[in-house]
C-alpha cells in the first residue's frame, strides 16, 4: 500500500507555500530540539523492545500534549522503502529515520508525528527530535512552536537532564540546548561571483555552520545551503537564535548586492546563462535531478531578478520538491526506472512551466 | 586490547611481522606506533569526535581509562570513540570528567545556558502509565467482546481522567 499523503496536515507541503519572509531567497526554516526519555537507552544502543516502550510512552500522552491532538502517527518502520523516501524527500523525515542509508536499515520503532505545526521524529539518532519547519525565514515564530511542544511533552515525559550539562543527546555535538535550528538559502548570485567562499569561511568565525539541501554529510546543489548553529551548549537558546537571525540577514544582504553587481557588470552574459536555463526545462525531454535542480536554481534568480514573470515562489518551491524521484514514482503509482524518471520529470517540470510561464522573452 | 608496548593506552595499530619466517602480532598503541615510526594514518579514529576525545582524555584531571563502564547500558568510552555516540543519559555521569572537557573543547563551554528543566512528578507520570495500561486493556478487552470487563476499565479511565 502506498502512503496516503492527504492524511497529513496539508500533505506536509505548507513549508513550501512561500509565504514567509524573504521567501524568495530563504526557502525554509527549521528547528529541531533533540530530547531522549529518562530510564532507557539511547536510540543506538537501545534493544528492539525498549524502542518500542519509547513509543508506547509517547503514543500513551500524545492526547494530552495540545500541540499534537490533530497530528497523524506514521509508523516509518512498517513502511516500504519508497514511502519512507518519499517522506525524506519532502524534508518531514531525516535520512536516519527513513532508514535510507545502506549502513543503517530502519530501525523498529521508528515513528512520526506530523501535526499543523510542528512534528516529532521517534526513535532517530535520539528518542525524539522535536521540530517545526516554516516557510521563509521565519526563525521566531518556528522557535515559539517548537518550545511550546517542549514544554506540553517534557511535562509528561521525563526528559533526561543534567544540572550542568542540560538536556542529554546520544551525540554530545547535541547536547545542552539540543537545539538545531537551520535556514536553507539560496545563494547563487554569491556562488556567481565567487564571493560564497568568503561568506561560508565568515559563518564558521561566527560558530554557524552549513550543509546541503538534506542536511548532515548531503551535497550542496542547485547553489541551496542550510545555515545552522554549531553549538548547543553555553549559550541560551534566544541567544543562539540572535546570531543566526543576525548573520542570515548580513548573507541576504550580501546576496542581494552580489546580484546588483551581477546585473550591472556583466548584465547580458547573466540574461543570457538564466534565459537558456529557463528554456532547458521548459523544453528538455529529460532531466536528470542534479539537471533539474541547477536549472531550476537559475529559474530562481531570473524570477528574483524579474527578468522571468509570472512564475510563483510557490510553484518553484514544489518544483524541487515534486521533481524528486519517490514523489515522481508516487505520482505515477508506479515504481520507476533512472531513466523513466528523467522524462516523467521533465515532462512535470515542462508543464509546470508552461501553465505558469508559458513562453516568453 | 591494549598496547603491546606501553600497556597503558587503547591499541589502534596492528601489525603482522614477519622476522626470519617468523610470524609475530603487534598491537600498539598511536603513540607508540608513531615512535616505532608505524604509518598511522590507516589507523584514523573511526568518528571525527574520537579524536577529540582522545586528546580531552589525555587533558582530563581525572583521566578515565576504558575499562570504566556505565552502569547503566554498560558501554565504554571505547564505544564512543567507535560509534561517535553515547549509550544512555547515565554515560554522562559515568564519563562525567572526559566528556566535560570533550564538551568545552565541541563548544567552547561545557555549562548548560539555556531552558531548565524540571521533570514531571513522579504521580503524573503514574497516573499516565497506569492510563496507557488501562486504555491497552480496554482495547483488548472490546477486540475479545469482553463487555462487562470493558465497561468496569472505561469507568476507571474516566474516574483517572
Amino acid at each position: 500500500m502506498t502512503l496516503d499523503l492527504s492524511l497529513l496536515p496539508d500533505g506536509g507541503t505548507r513549508w513550501l507555500d512561500a509565504s514567509g519572509e524573504h521567501a524568495n531567497v530563504v526557502l525554509s526554516t527549521r528547528i529541531r530540539l533533540a530530547r531522549n526519555v529518562e530510564g532507557f537507552a539511547f536510540t543506538g544502543r537501545a534493544r528492539d523492545g525498549e524502542r518500542l516502550r519509547v513509543l508506547a510512552k509517547l503514543r500513551d500522552v500524545v492526547q494530552h500534549v495540545p500541540s499534537l491532538t490533530n497530528g497523524v502517527l506514521l509508523r516509518v518502520d512498517e513502511m516500504p522503502p519508497g514511502d519512507r523516501l518519499l517522506l525524506h524527500e519532502r524534508h518531514l523525515v531525516s535520512k536516519e529515520l527513513a532508514g535510507l542509508d545502506a549502513q543503517h536499515p530502519v530501525r523498529s520503532g521508528a515513528a512520526v508525528i506530523l501535526s499543523d505545526q510542528v512534528g516529532v521524529m521517534v526513535n532517530e539518532e535520539d528518542h525524539l527530535r522535536l521540530q517545526a519547519l516554516r516557510s521563509g525565514f521565519e526563525l521566531a515564530s518556528a522557535y515559539a512552536a517548537v518550545r511550546q511542544l517542549d514544554e506540553e511533552l517534557g511535562g509528561r515525559v521525563p526528559f533526561a537532564y543534567h544540572q550542568e550539562f542540560g538536556f542529554l543527546t546520544a551525540c554530545p555535538t547535541n547536547t545542552g540546548t539540543g537545539m538545531r535550528a537551520s535556514v536553507l538559502i539560496h545563494l547563487p548570485g554569491l556562488v556567481l561571483t565567487k564571493e560564497i567562499g568568503k561568506v561560508l569561511a565568515g559563518l564558521q568565525q561566527m560558530g554557524l555552520t552549513y550543509r546541503g539541501l538534506y542536511g548532515e554529510g548531503s551535497e550542496v546543489v542547485g547553489n541551496f545551503f542550510q545555515i545552522s548553529n554549531q553549538t548547543t551548549l553555553g549559550q541560551a537558546e534566544e541567544e543562539l537564535l540572535d546570531k543566526l537571525v543576525r548573520v542570515v540577514r548580513h548573507v541576504i544582504e550580501r546576496e542581494e548586492e552580489a546580484r546588483r553587481v551581477l546585473l550591472r557588470e556583466a548584465g547580458y552574459i547573466i540574461e543570457d546563462k538564466l534565459w537558456r536555463a529557463f528554456g532547458t526545462l521548459r523544453y528538455a525531454r529529460s532531466l536528470t535531478f542534479d539537471e533539474a535542480m541547477n536549472y531550476l536554481s537559475g529559474v530562481r534568480l531570473a524570477v528574483g531578478l524579474k527578468l522571468i514573470h509570472g512564475l510563483s515562489v510557490y510553484t518553484l518551491n514544489k518544483l524541487l520538491i515534486f521533481s524528486q524521484s519517490a514523489h515522481l514514482a508516487h505520482s505515477e503509482g508506479r515504481a520507476l526506472t533512472e531513466s523513466e524518471s528523467n522524462l516523467v520529470r521533465a515532462r512535470y517540470v515542462r508543464q509546470a512551466l508552461a501553465s505558469e510561464a508559458g513562453s516568453q522573452g | 586490547m591494549l598496547c603491546d608496548n606501553c600497556k597503558e593506552r587503547d591499541a589502534v595499530v596492528h601489525l603482522t611481522q614477519i622476522v626470519e619466517s617468523a610470524v609475530t602480532q603487534l598491537h600498539l598503541c598511536e603513540k607508540c606506533a608513531a615512535e616505532k615510526g608505524v604509518e598511522t594514518t590507516v589507523a584514523m579514529p573511526a568518528h571525527p569526535l574520537a579524536g577529540l576525545l582522545q586528546s580531552a582524555q589525555q587533558q582530563a584531571t581525572s583521566a578515565q581509562g576504558d575499562a570504566v563502564r556505565c552502569a547503566f547500558c554498560s558501554s565504554t568510552l571505547r564505544d564512543f570513540r567507535a560509534s561517535g555516540r553515547l549509550g544512555c543519559a547515565h554515560c554522562y555521569g559515568a564519563f562525567e570528567a572526559s566528556l566535560r572537557e570533550l564538551l568545552r573543547r565541541v563548544h567552547g563551554n561545557s555549562r548548560h545556558a539555556g531552558r531548565r528543566y524540571e521533570p514531571p512528578r513522579p504521580d503524573l507520570l503514574e497516573r499516565d502509565s497506569t492510563l496507557g495500561e488501562l486504555r491497552d486493556r480496554l482495547r483488548r478487552a472490546i477486540e475479545s467482546e469482553q463487555f462487562e470487563l470493558a465497561a468496569d476499565l472505561r469507568d476507571r479511565i474516566r474516574v483517572l481522567e
